[in-house]
């Protein structure tokens, strides 16, 4: 009785806000087992469908990003030159194409192993790098790496790096290009209305 | 275009020269035309690459894809990934990194034997660990850091000195001359490490269509960006944050 007493007060402890602060690696790996299992069970994210996927996204991945850093990391040097109420639309806007994005990422998985490699980090540290790997048989090993930095609700993830390639600072020239073109409210147009077009598809998409 | 590979703060002591030199143009343009001087060829032969991708290549890797089973597929991969590390070896000897080089020398044995003829993978259940270099990065290490960018139809992205390097890479392929009495049988084994190749893309192909703004942009960025992970074999210094 006192044993299972003692485990239940563990667990509550283990659930509350504590979690939040666990070290990076931890968090990441458990992000990604929480979701990948729940992929491994859903017919329709293997099927390729970005609604459901977006939806799991939203719910388990999206807390532990800092999508306001993320953001300022793509849009660059024009950032700084964006007022506060339009850093927030950017913001908003970017992270609709980016949950989209890592959604559709998420529908091509067919049961690889994960790898999480050896992690290391000094105490002080306010980032953290946190790198993993995909491997399938036949195919060179993916290597997904996760860059975090410390917040006050625990560790947030600004950065995430698919063999090579940064999800996020791979929108530079992009968005550069758009502030030439049209200035920050541009650009704000045009992840905007990349969103809407996606979104216009996307339900067609599912539809059949 | 021609410097070494530099340091950060080499790199942006010189980023602020040539920014200030075309400063008339603006520091962003500069930046820009400086990795794609070729942009007008290059969106051009992109598009032609994607008409091609649509009707041929496309279709011929899906068709694969769905009728070939996972462990031949997966046979296949690591049959052409053997014949890599001959590569891996080669490059690893150019760049210094001998250690590597004996590991790849070690992986070419292990595969090319137990591994039957490189169907499977055993060297890397061993332990020994898979490199990914060609000629192109050990032109980077030897001092060829930046190269402007080129997309060339079939062969698709390339920087000039990345396409030096293929060339190279294509003269020091075993297949090439292990199978030179027959040509008919040489160029099917290329045709299939194309589709095979291609057919690796296909999960891909959604999640770039639908992130891009400009998926030449998009494309052309992503491969720079890869190229300088893999010339600093997965760890490459990390840019400028610039977070408010």
């Amino acid at each position: 009785m006192m044993k299972k007493l003692i485990a239940v007060v563990f667990a509550v402890l283990l659930a509350s806000p504590v979690v939040a602060q666990e070290a990076p690696d931890a968090l990441v790996k458990r992000v990604t087992e929480e979701v990948l299992e729940i992929v491994r069970k859903d017919k329709d994210i293997q099927n390729g469908s970005t609604q459901k996927a977006v939806e799991l996204v939203d719910q388990k991945v999206l807390p532990h990003f800092d999508f306001r850093h993320m953001t300022a990391l793509a849009v660059g040097k024009d950032w700084k030159k964006a007022s506060p109420a339009q850093q927030q639309q950017l913001t908003a806007e970017f992270k609709t194409l980016l949950v989209r994005t890592y959604s559709n990422a998420l529908t091509s998985y067919k049961n690889q192993k994960i790898v999480y490699k050896p992690f290391r980090m000094n105490a002080g540290d306010s980032e953290a790098l946190v790198r993993t790997e995909v491997i399938q048989p036949g195919s060179k090993p993916v290597p997904i790496d996760y860059n975090l930095e410390k917040a006050d609700a625990g560790w947030k993830v600004f950065d995430v790096v698919v063999a090579g390639i940064s999800l996020v600072t791979n929108y530079r020239d992009q968005f550069a290009q758009e502030v030439r073109n049209g200035g920050i409210d541009g650009l704000i147009a045009a992840i905007a209305g990349k969103n809407k077009s996606l979104a216009g598809g996307g339900a067609r998409a599912e539809g059949k | 275009m021609t410097g070494r590979l530099m340091t950060v703060k080499k790199r942006a002591a010189i980023g602020c020269l040539v920014a200030g030199a075309m400063a008339v143009a603006g520091p962003a343009w500069a930046e820009e035309t400086a990795r794609d001087p070729f942009e007008g060829f290059n969106r051009g032969m992109f598009a032609v690459n994607e008409g091609l991708d649509t009707v041929v290549f496309r279709p011929v890797a899906q068709a694969y894809d769905f009728a070939v089973p996972l462990p031949a597929k997966a046979g296949v991969g690591s049959f052409f990934g053997n014949i890599a590390d001959f590569r891996n070896a080669l490059n690893n000897t150019l760049q210094g990194k001998l250690a590597d080089a004996g590991s790849d020398l070690g992986r070419l044995l292990i595969n090319s034997t137990v591994g039957i003829f490189g169907l499977f993978d055993v060297a890397s259940e061993l332990g020994l660990e898979k490199h990914d270099e060609d000629f192109g990065q050990t032109l980077a290490v030897w001092g060829w850091g930046d190269s402007s960018f080129v997309f060339w139809p079939i062969l698709g992205p390339r920087t000039v000195r990345d396409t030096g390097g293929w060339v190279v890479d294509a003269y020091s392929d075993p297949t090439w001359y292990t199978l030179n009495k027959s040509v008919a049988a040489r160029n099917s084994l290329v045709a299939l490490r194309f589709v095979d190749v291609r057919a690796s893309l296909l999960p891909s192909d959604k999640v770039v269509e639908e992130a891009a703004l400009d998926k030449y942009a998009y494309v052309r960025d992503a491969y720079l960006q890869r190229r300088r992970n893999q010339i600093f074999d997965g760890r490459p210094p990390r840019l400028d944050d610039v977070l408010d």
